[in-house]
């Protein structure tokens, strides 16, 4: 059965392994990885008037530099390696996203890895992990 | 510690004793010196903006915010309760596309401007005007503040409609840009002329409403904590702060700040509110107070008059509805559409005026801080100024003295949230002084620099001098900046009406829809 997995791709180690065990599950079923980086954001934020003025063109610069430090090389790696694959910058909320990408381009499956400690903050706050597993349209992996 | 050093250190203490007993004798000669300049050379602009119409004691410029606020609302067929539902709709971000998120949404845009407008104005300006106005006066800021969402309205669409957008991504707008553009497109000569006026006096706002005023009532309550001492210390600790913040670019500090600000505004809401129910049995007694002394005066000096001129003024100073400041801060929001941010901006003479300076005034009225006489009428103090007060308090120091009347502990957290909204009205003003600044004199570092100094300077000024004449002139900076303004948006208000029916038209045909 072929299909799409989405990723969540953040450059870090554990998005590493994520985008590892998906591109495994994708060449055995002979599936597609779709590579999703998402910039934490939330329209409700606070900022000052300056930054008002300034915000259009920290996001061009933000998605530029997601664009070229995180998802030039390994998408290169990985069409080098035969692997299909498309990418997708998104601004918002990490799982709510994850979750809409998935259900609008048809995913079979999301894969996204974790830090690893389950430390104070993601008590407090919430982990991506948590909160995807909870609202996830499809199957969910998550990879330690 | 051996010998020699012990005695120098002994030496070094007597010194430091006989310095600071000299301190306050030095200092009180260079507050006064301060005051004494700044009220001698800014009285003739005082005088000119609160002029009265003649052989009556009505101020001119008062009329002029009255009946532009007026007109705005018969204009836009009283947009203002029409469009509440969908100004509170788009905040919510139902008409924002999903695709534009990164951008600056229309909260943020609500927000930040909130932040400049919410401060020293809802809570000492409010004092000052039932403290002479009477009761009365809050039933003429509350109409204020309802016409005056029909003005912002009108500059807020203006500023996004005619902003700039530079190649480089920054997005920046405001009354000069509107004033210039939107002139040469009707074909108004002007123009030009208007927009180097209102930068002028956006500046002197900067300095005086959005500065000294905030500096100098901060002062007034951290003293009234900690004891008296000199304006100039508190004058000289701020002004460094806020240097770091626009100078060095200290974004830790405005960051913490936008986020408390918001906070601290929903805390002094809440607790008002509790106070009000508290004395749940005087809301009846109180409004009837704030309606009989509207149309009365209560025997307050001016009368009804009295009563209606305090209640405009403090309006127009807490809310600038028609000043034209708010249209800078709003300009950078994402839209394809500029009557949105318009809508949007409507809220906020409301959360500011109707909300908050209301839960203000109440407090005051409910909290009985104003005496009265055996006939019902208030009692004035000695000079005749103004209605006695409990504890013969003014300003911030009778909104203290009120909320402390039922809460012993809140004037503390009053006092912080009054530095921090002095301090976050500041950072908003430095920048709209400096978008006129760069108007008149160009961009560039050190033009921008030699601004920034200046503004750091009159921080301390506004901390040492007296609240008399520093109050006198920031309401004199700031509704200068309304009399341009409101010239402008006359002549413009017919390009906002296109853009109103054209938008009007288009969600009713469902051509404008909401994103899921």
């Amino acid at each position: 059965m072929s299909g799409k997995f989405v990723v969540g791709y953040d450059g870090s180690e554990s998005s590493q392994r994520a985008l590892e065990f998906a591109v495994d599950r994708s060449q055995a079923q002979g599936g597609t990885i779709v590579l999703a980086h998402v910039l934490e954001w939330s329209p409700y934020s606070f900022l000052t008037p300056n930054e008002l003025e300034e915000r259009h063109k920290r996001r061009e610069e933000e998605l530029h530099r997601a664009e070229t430090a995180i998802m030039t090389t390994v998408v290169k790696d990985l069409r080098d390696k035969g692997v299909t694959v498309e990418t997708v910058i998104k601004y918002g909320n990490i799982p709510e996203l994850l979750a809409k990408i998935a259900k609008d381009c048809g995913a079979i499956q999301i894969v996204i890895g974790r830090s690893g400690h389950s430390n104070l903050g993601a008590r407090v706050f919430g982990s991506v992990a948590g909160a995807l597993v909870q609202s996830a349209p499809v199957p969910c992996t998550i990879v330690p | 510690m051996n010998h020699m050093h012990r005695k120098n250190f002994h030496a070094a203490i007597a010194a430091a004793g006989l310095l600071m007993a000299s301190a306050p004798a030095y200092a009180q000669s260079v507050d006064e010196k301060v005051n004494q300049i700044f009220a001698s050379s800014t009285g003739w602009f005082v005088n000119l903006i609160f002029s009265n119409f003649p052989g009556t004691s009505f101020p001119w410029i008062v009329a002029w915010l009255v009946v532009g606020a007026t007109v705005f609302t018969l204009y836009f067929g009283f947009v203002q309760f029409r469009a509440i539902g969908h100004s509170i709709a788009l905040v919510k971000g139902d008409y924002s596309d999903p695709d534009d998120a990164g951008e600056v949404s229309h909260f943020q845009a609500l927000a930040t401007a909130l932040s400049g407008t919410v401060g020293l104005g809802n809570i000492a300006g409010v004092a000052v005007a039932v403290s002479i106005g009477g009761p009365g006066a809050t039933f003429w800021m509350i109409l204020a503040g309802l016409m005056g969402m029909a003005s912002k309205f009108t500059e807020c669409t203006l500023g996004v409609k005619y902003r700039n957008e530079y190649p480089d991504g920054r997005v920046s707008g405001g009354p000069m840009y509107y004033l210039t553009k939107g002139f040469a497109e009707r074909g108004l000569p002007g123009g030009k002329v208007l927009a180097v006026l209102f930068s002028i006096f956006c500046i002197l706002g900067a300095l005086g409403g959005g500065n000294m005023f905030q500096a100098n009532q901060a002062h007034q309550q951290i003293s009234g904590i900690v004891g008296a001492y000199p304006g100039w210390i508190t004058g000289i600790i701020f002004a460094v702060v806020v240097f770091a913040v626009i100078v060095g670019g200290l974004k830790s500090i405005a960051r913490v700040t936008e986020k408390v600000v918001p906070f601290m505004g929903i805390l002094y809401v809440g607790t008002a509110l509790i106070i009000i129910l508290m004395n749940a049995d005087q809301i009846g007694w109180a409004f009837g107070q704030i309606f009989a002394g509207a149309f009365t005066g209560l025997g307050v000096a001016g009368g009804m008059v009295g009563a209606l001129i305090q209640g405009f003024k403090r309006a127009a100073f807490s809310n600038e509805a028609g000043v034209g400041s708010a249209a800078i801060a709003h300009s950078a929001v994402r839209t394809k559409e500029p009557i949105t941010e318009g809508y949007v901006s409507l809220l906020e003479p409301f959360i500011d005026t109707v909300v908050i300076c209301t839960m203000t005034a109440l407090v005051i009225i409910i909290t009985g801080q104003l005496v009265a006489g055996p006939d019902g009428n208030y009692l004035l103090n000695e000079a005749g100024t103004a209605i006695q007060t409990v504890g013969g308090t003014s300003g911030v120091g009778l909104t203290s003295a009120a909320f402390g009347s039922a809460i012993s502990w809140f004037p503390f957290v009053l006092a912080i949230a009054v530095v921090l909204f002095a301090f976050s009205t500041m950072i908003s003003w430095s920048y709209y002084g400096l978008k006129a600044w760069t108007y008149l004199f160009g961009e560039g570092e050190t033009t921008e620099l030699v601004f920034k100094v200046i503004f750091c300077v009159f921080v301390v000024i506004g901390a040492a001098a007296n609240l008399g004449p520093v109050i006198d002139f920031s309401d004199a900076a700031i509704f200068a900046m309304a009399v341009v303004n409101i010239i402008g948006l006359y002549a413009l208000m017919p390009i906002v009406k296109r853009e109103l029916n054209s938008y009007v038209s288009r969600l009713k045909s469902g051509e404008i829809k909401k994103f899921e």
